[in-house]
C-alpha cells in the first residue's frame, strides 16, 4: 500500500452570491480509498490546521442515493464509467497527479457552498406530474394486471436514475432531458402510468422548461456519464410523446 | 397562450422546429447539388444557364423557393435563440472541459450554424442578389436569351480566395450535418434500436458527400476549366 | 449540557420504572384483531381533518408514505428531511426485498407463517399481535407498490416473480434486481410528491428536527435547523410523527448512510420517550472488510453470496502472516491447510447458518489471529468449488468429453457470473481484486438496529401526541430481523398502519384549536436548542467532531459489538463516559452557526450518539441471556452457541433516559399463539 502524494484544486465557493475561487491543496492519499475518503482525510487535515474544511454532499456512499456530486477534472463523478464519486476508488490516480474538483455547474442547480449545489429543481420537475395518481389502498391486487417481462425490465432501467443531476452537469447546455425522460419512460411504460401519460408529459416538460434548464441538443454526454447508463432512447420517446401528444389532447 | 404559441415555444417545440426546417434544407441540399452539377459538363455553361432559368421562373419552384428561404430563417432564429438560451443555462463554465464524452460536432452545432449562415449570405449575395438586380450578362441559346449565370460562377471561381472560402464554408456544413442529420431524428423521437444505425450511418455518408460534391465545383473550375 | 461524571458503581443497579400498557385491542383472536380494530377506532371526519396538523419527520419508506398517505386522507401534513430531497433518505440502498405473503408461489406460505417466521427469527422477543398485523397488511404494501408504477421483477407470463430468503422455506421475497429499496423509496417519494404539488404535504428539506416540544404533556411540535442558514424555527402540530430511522451509525462503521443518525429519535427519548432493545442490533456477516482507518462506511454484499460461497480461514498461523503479508494469497494454501469453519461448526446449516450465527462465527476465527488481510479483520468467502462444480455441470450439459481445467474455470465463472455478476463487479470496483479469481475477502458489519423508540400497538409512543414507524421504533423484529423485513415494515408501518391508528389520538383532539408555536413551552425548547448548538460551537477544542465519533465507534464494536460480556460492557460505559466528557471539552468545530455548516451538523448527532452507546451497553448488561443479535459471553452453550433465558426475559426493555442511572421500564411479552423453542443450526 503505497501513499500517493496529490495536488488538488478545489472549487470554494461560500454561498450563491459570492463569486467563488480554486483554493490548492496537498493532501495524502492511498489505493485504497475511495475518492470521498480522500476528501475526509483532507478535511481533517484542514480541520486540525482550523482552516475551513471542503463541502461536498454524500450520504450512502454505495452508489445509490445520488447524494454525491462534483466534477472531478472536467467529468461529472470522474473519469469512470457507470460510477458515482462515492465509488470511484483512488487506484485510478497516480502518485503526483493534479485533480481538478468543481461542483455540478448549472444555472438550475445554484451553489450552495463548495462543491455542494441545490438540486431542488429535480423535485419541482417529478412534483410536476412524475407520478401515478393512486391513493393508498385503492390499489387491485398486483397480479391483476400481467406486464411483460421485458417492458418491466425497459421501465426498470429508467426508473433506475439516481437523481444525481450528472446529466445536467455534463450536458453543454445544461438540460434536464435525460432526467425528466427517464421517469416519464419509466411510468409511459407501464399500463398503470399510461393514464395519466399525456398530461404527465406536459405537465413535466413544462415544470422542466421553467426551471431554466438548457435545451436539449442531443450531444449524449449525459447518457455518457450517468452513472446508472440511463439511455438518451428516453429522450426520444419523450420528445415523441410531447410532439404527438399536443396535437391530442384537449 | 394558445396552444400553438405554448407547444412552439417549449423546448420541445422549439427543437421540433429545429428538426424539421433541418429535415427540409437536407433534402434542399440533394437537389442543389444536383443542379450544380451541370456547372461541369463541359458546354461553356449552357445546361446550368437553363437549368437557372427554368428554376427562377418556373412558378411551383418559385413558390418552393419562397418556403426554403422561410426554411432557412426559421431554421437560423431558432437556432441563435437555442444557442443563446442554452449560454446563458450554465453561465459560470467549467474550468476543466470534458471533450470525450460527445462529440465535437454536437458540441459546436452553434458556431458552425453561425459560419454556415454566414456562408449563405454571401453566397446568396454573389449569386442569387446579382441575378436578381440583373448584374448578369445575357446568352442566347436557340434563340432565347438567359442569364449568364455560369460567368458569374466561373468568374467568381477564378478568385483562389472565394475557392478557399467555398471549401471551408462546405467543411462546415459536413461538419454541421455530421451531428445534425441524426440529431434531427432523435428530436423527431425516431430512436430505435433496429433503423437508428442505419439513420446515423446514412447521415455520415450524407455529411461527407454532399458537402463534397459541393466543393468539387469550384474546385474543378478553377484548376480545369479555366487554365 | 454538562456531564457530571458521577457515575461509579461497578454495579448497574437498575431503577424500574412502572410496566407498560401495550394497548393491544383485547378483542377478537391474533387473526382478526387488527380488522376488528380498525373497524371499531374512533376516526376523524373529513371536515376535521382539514383542521389538524401532522408533523412527519424522516422521508424514508415509512416517513414518505406516512407523509403522503396523511395528506391524501386530508390532514395537514409538514414534513421534514435533513436531506436535500426526500429521495436521498437511506432506506433507497436496500437491495434484496421486500416480504409479502402472497403465496404466488403455491409454496404454503401464508399470513400465520410469514408471522411465524418473523416472530422465530427474532429470537421470541417481538410483540405478537404487531407483527401479525405486519405480516397481514404486507399483501397490501405489493398491491399498492405496483400500482404506483414500482417495477418489481416479473416473469416470462407477465406475473410478479419471487425468491428467497435466509431463515424461511417459501419464496415470498419480492425485488427489482438489487434495487428494491431505491424502487419503493421512489414509488412513495412520488406519492409524496404528488400530496406536495395538491398542497396536503408542506415539504422542508434540509431542516433537521433538533428538538421535541411538549405541551401539556403532549407531542405539540419540533425545533428544527435550517441547514442551509442555521436558522433556529418552531414548528406546531397535534402531534409528531418520526420516521427517522435507526441508528446503527452510533458504531462509526456500518452499512448505514452517512448521515443517518439518532438525534430525532434521541432528543424525543431527553423529552421522556423510551428507548426499547437498544443492545439489539445486526450484525451482517458479508460485507468488505475494512482497509485501513481512513474508512467512513462499509459496503454490504447481499446475503445471497452464501448460497454459493464457502467461507474459510487458514489453519496455520504461517499462511496467515504470508497472506498478510502479501507473499501468499488465498489460492496459495492448498486444501487441507483450510478451516471452513462454518462447514465444521454446523454440519446442518453450514455456510447458510441465519446472519447472527455466520457473524460471530467470523469474529471468533479472526480473534483467534486467523484474520486474512492485513488489519487481521477478514475472511475468504471462496467461489472456487462453486466454479469448478457449475463448470463440470456445464460441461456435461454441452457435450464436452474430458473438458480441461480452463474450460471447467470458463464455464463454471460464466454460471457464477451469471448469479452473481453485479455483486462481483461491484466487489471488484472497491477493492481492486477480481473475486472470480481470487477468493472474497468479507468481514461482518453493523446493518440494522432492530431496538428503538417504544410504541405501543398504535406505534404511539409514552408521549402522547408523539408516533414512530419503521426503524425508528422497536416494534416488529424482535432481536434479530430476517432479510427482506424492513422494507415490509417500514411500508406497512406508513402505508396501512399510521393512518389508521393516528385516528385514536386525533379523535380526541378535534376541538383542540390550532397549535401556537410561540407557547413558553416552544420558546424554551428554542433557546435550549440554541444554546446547546452555541455551546458546541464555542468549545473551540483541539479534536474533529469525526476523530470523536471514530473512537466511539470502537469503543461500541469492542464491549457491545457481536459478543458482549459483563466487564466488557461496564468498562465500555465508563469509557464512553470519559469520552463523552473530553467531548464537551474538546470538540473542534469550525465555521460559524448562521451557515451551511456540515461539521456543527454531525457534532449534534456525535453528541447524541455518545448518550445513545451508553444506554446500549446498559441494556445489554441488563439482558442477562443471548437472543439474536445480543451475544452474552456468560450465556452459551458448551459449543459456544446462544442460550436465551425466557423465563426471565421474555420482556422489552425501555428505557427511561436518566444521565446517571436510566429507569428500565419492562413490557412483559405474552405468546398465545406460538411456541418457544430455542434456534439449533447444527
Amino acid at each position: 500500500m503505497s501513499d500517493m502524494n496529490l495536488k488538488l484544486k478545489v472549487w470554494k465557493q461560500n454561498g450563491p452570491n459570492d463569486k467563488g475561487r480554486f483554493e490548492n491543496y496537498k493532501v495524502v492519499a492511498n489505493e485504497h480509498m475511495s475518492f470521498l475518503e480522500m476528501l475526509d482525510v483532507l478535511n481533517e487535515q484542514l480541520i486540525s490546521e482550523k482552516s475551513d474544511p471542503v463541502s461536498f454532499e454524500h450520504d450512502c456512499r454505495e452508489g445509490i442515493c445520488g447524494a454525491c456530486s462534483m466534477v472531478i477534472n472536467g467529468r461529472p463523478h470522474g473519469p469512470n464509467k457507470g460510477t458515482t464519486t462515492c465509488q470511484l476508488h483512488m487506484r485510478f490516480f497516480k502518485d503526483g497527479d493534479t485533480i481538478t474538483i468543481e461542483p455540478f455547474r448549472a444555472n438550475s442547480f445554484p451553489v450552495i457552498k463548495d462543491l455542494v449545489v441545490d438540486r431542488s429543481a429535480f423535485d419541482r420537475i417529478i412534483q410536476a406530474g412524475g407520478y401515478i395518481s393512486v391513493n393508498t389502498g385503492q390499489a387491485q391486487d398486483a397480479n391483476a394486471i400481467p406486464i411483460e417481462k421485458d417492458v418491466a425490465l425497459d421501465a426498470f432501467s429508467a426508473a433506475a436514475c439516481i437523481g444525481c443531476g450528472a446529466c445536467v452537469a455534463a450536458c453543454p447546455n445544461a438540460s434536464a432531458m435525460l432526467f425528466t425522460s427517464a421517469k416519464v419512460a419509466h411510468l409511459g411504460h407501464l399500463p398503470q402510468g399510461k393514464v395519466e401519460h399525456d398530461k404527465r408529459v406536459q405537465k413535466m416538460v413544462a415544470q422542466m422548461d421553467e426551471e431554466g434548464f438548457g435545451m436539449c441538443s442531443n450531444t449524449y454526454a449525459c447518457e455518457a456519464e450517468c452513472p446508472k447508463e440511463i439511455s438518451v432512447k428516453n429522450i426520444a420517446s419523450l420528445n415523441r410523446n410531447f410532439i404527438g401528444k399536443v396535437f391530442k389532447t384537449e | 397562450m394558445s396552444w400553438v404559441t405554448t407547444f412552439f415555444t417549449s423546448s420541445i417545440g422549439r427543437k421540433l422546429i429545429m428538426s424539421l426546417t433541418g429535415l427540409f434544407l437536407i433534402t434542399f441540399l440533394i437537389v442543389h447539388l444536383i443542379g450544380n452539377l451541370q456547372l461541369l459538363y463541359n458546354d461553356g455553361g449552357q445546361a446550368f444557364n437553363v437549368y437557372a432559368k427554368f428554376m427562377t421562373s418556373n412558378p411551383f419552384i418559385k413558390f418552393t423557393s419562397y418556403g426554403l428561404y422561410a426554411g432557412i430563417l426559421l431554421h437560423a432564429i431558432q437556432g441563435i435563440i437555442l444557442w443563446r438560451k442554452n449560454a446563458t443555462s450554465r453561465p459560470q463554465r467549467y474550468a476543466v472541459a470534458s471533450k470525450s464524452t460527445s462529440s465535437f460536432t454536437s458540441r459546436n452545432m452553434g458556431w458552425l450554424g453561425m459560419i454556415v449562415l454566414i456562408f449563405i449570405l454571401i453566397h446568396m449575395y454573389q449569386f442569387w442578389l446579382k441575378m436578381k438586380l440583373g448584374d448578369v450578362g445575357m446568352a442566347t441559346y436557340d434563340g432565347k436569351q438567359v442569364k449568364d449565370l455560369y460567368k458569374l460562377v466561373a468568374a467568381t471561381y477564378q478568385n483562389p480566395l472565394f475557392v478557399i472560402f467555398y471549401v471551408l464554408s462546405m467543411a462546415a456544413i459536413g461538419m454541421h450535418l455530421w451531428h445534425g442529420f441524426g440529431s434531427a431524428f432523435q428530436t423527431l423521437g425516431l430512436n430505435h434500436k433496429k433503423y437508428t444505425p442505419f439513420i446515423n450511418t446514412l447521415g455520415k455518408v450524407y455529411s461527407v458527400l454532399i458537402p463534397l460534391g459541393f466543393a468539387i465545383i469550384p474546385i474543378y473550375m478553377f484548376f480545369v476549366l479555366n487554365r | 449540557m454538562t456531564v457530571e461524571n458521577n457515575f461509579t458503581e461497578t454495579e448497574t443497579l437498575v431503577k424500574e420504572g412502572t410496566g407498560l400498557k401495550n394497548n393491544v385491542p383485547e378483542a377478537g383472536d391474533l387473526e382478526n384483531k387488527w380488522t376488528q380494530y380498525r373497524s371499531t377506532m374512533d376516526l376523524v371526519a373529513p371536515n376535521n381533518k382539514r383542521r389538524i396538523d401532522i408533523i412527519v419527520v424522516g422521508t424514508g419508506l415509512a416517513g414518505a408514505s406516512a407523509a403522503a398517505t396523511l395528506g391524501e386522507l386530508g390532514y395537514n401534513v409538514k414534513c421534514f428531511t435533513f436531506h436535500d430531497s426526500p429521495r436521498r433518505a437511506h432506506s433507497i440502498a436496500a437491495q434484496g426485498g421486500i416480504n409479502a405473503a402472497k403465496n404466488y408461489q403455491n409454496d404454503g406460505d401464508s399470513v400465520y407463517r410469514l408471522f411465524y417466521d418473523t416472530i422465530k427469527g427474532g429470537d421470541y422477543r417481538s410483540r405478537e399481535a404487531n407483527v401479525h398485523r405486519l405480516a397481514e397488511v404486507s399483501r397490501n404494501i405489493i398491491d399498492q407498490a405496483v400500482a404506483q408504477g414500482v417495477p418489481l421483477a416479473r416473469e416470462y407470463g407477465g406475473l410478479l416473480a419471487n425468491r428467497s430468503f435466509g431463515g424461511v422455506q417459501v419464496s415470498r421475497t419480492f425485488y427489482a434486481k438489487g434495487q428494491t429499496g431505491q424502487q419503493l423509496l421512489i414509488g412513495a417519494y412520488q406519492a409524496l410528491s404528488r400530496q406536495i404539488s395538491v398542497g396536503n404535504v408542506e415539504m422542508y428539506n434540509r431542516h433537521e428536527m433538533l428538538d421535541l416540544v411538549k405541551v401539556d404533556g403532549k407531542a405539540r411540535g419540533i425545533i428544527t435547523r435550517n441547514l442551509l442558514t442555521g436558522k433556529i424555527d418552531r414548528h406546531a402540530a397535534h402531534c409528531v410523527v418520526l420516521a427517522t430511522g435507526g441508528y446503527g451509525n452510533v458504531y462509526y462503521l456500518s452499512t448505514n448512510a452517512m448521515g443517518s443518525n439518532v438525534t430525532a429519535a434521541w432528543r424525543s427519548v431527553k423529552r421522556g420517550a423510551l428507548m426499547a432493545n437498544p443492545c439489539y442490533t445486526q450484525i451482517h456477516p458479508t460485507c468488505i472488510p475494512v482497509s485501513g482507518d481512513y474508512q467512513s462506511k462499509l459496503t454490504l454484499m447481499s446475503e445471497s453470496l452464501r448460497n454459493d460461497g464457502r467461507v474459510w480461514v487458514p489453519k496455520k498461523k504461517e499462511d496467515v502472516m504470508a497472506i498478510r503479508e502479501g507473499r501468499k494469497n488465498g489460492n496459495d494454501i492448498p486444501e487441507e491447510d483450510r478451516d471452513y469453519y462454518l462447514e465444521r461448526r454446523y454440519p446442518a446449516f453450514g455456510n447458510l447458518v441465519p446472519r447472527d450465527v455466520a457473524s460471530r462465527a467470523a469474529k471468533t476465527a479472526c480473534d483467534e489471529g486467523y484474520g486474512v488481510n492485513s488489519t487481521g479483520l477478514a475472511v475468504f468467502l471462496d467461489f472456487a468449488a462453486a466454479v469448478i462444480r457449475y463448470g463440470k455441470s456445464e460441461a456435461i450439459s454441452k457435450g464436452i468429453n474430458n473438458p480441461t481445467d480452463q474450460q471447467i474455470g470458463d464455464l463454471g465463472r460464466a454460471v457464477v457470473a451469471a448469479k452473481y455478476g453485479n455483486l462481483f463487479e461491484m466487489y471488484e470496483k472497491i477493492t481492486g481484486e477480481d473475486p472470480y479469481f481470487q477468493p472474497m475477502k468479507i468481514f461482518p458489519a453493523v446493518h440494522y438496529t432492530m431496538g428503538g423508540m417504544w410504541v405501543d400497538y398504535n406505534l404511539e409512543t409514552n408521549v402522547p401526541g408523539l408516533f414512530a414507524l419503521g426503524e425508528a421504533n422497536f416494534s416488529d423484529h424482535g432481536a434479530n430481523r430476517l432479510g427482506a423485513s424492513a422494507l415490509m415494515q417500514g411500508l406497512a408501518d406508513g402505508y396501512f398502519v399510521i393512518p389508521y391508528t393516528i385516528g385514536q389520538f386525533l379523535s380526541k383532539e378535534i376541538r383542540t384549536p390550532k397549535i401556537a408555536n410561540d407557547s413558553p413551552e416552544f420558546m424554551a425548547a428554542e433557546k435550549e436548542t440554541r444554546e446547546k448548538l452555541e455551546k458546541l460551537m464555542n468549545i473551540k477544542g483541539n479534536h474533529s467532531v469525526e476523530s470523536f465519533h471514530k473512537r466511539l465507534g470502537l469503543i461500541m464494536w469492542e464491549y457491545c459489538g457481536m459478543s458482549r460480556n459483563a466487564e466488557g460492557l461496564k468498562k465500555g460505559r465508563q469509557m464512553i463516559r470519559e469520552l463523552r466528557e473530553e467531548f464537551w471539552r474538546d470538540v473542534y468545530v469550525p465555521g460559524s452557526l448562521d451557515e451551511y455548516n456540515p461539521e456543527l451538523e454531525k457534532a449534534g448527532r456525535v453528541a447524541d450518539f455518545l448518550e445513545l452507546g451508553e444506554n446500549m451497553m446498559v441494556d445489554a448488561l441488563d439482558r442477562e441471556e443471548s437472543c439474536g443479535g445480543h451475544f452474552r459471553e456468560e450465556h452459551q452453550s458448551a459449543e459456544g452457541e446462544a442460550q436465551r433465558n425466557d423465563k426471565d426475559y421474555t420482556y422489552v426493555s425501555a428505557w427511561e433516559w436518566d444521565d446517571n442511572e436510566p429507569i428500565l421500564h419492562k413490557e412483559q411479552l405474552e405468546f398465545k399463539n406460538v411456541e418457544l423453542k430455542t434456534r439449533s443450526y447444527k
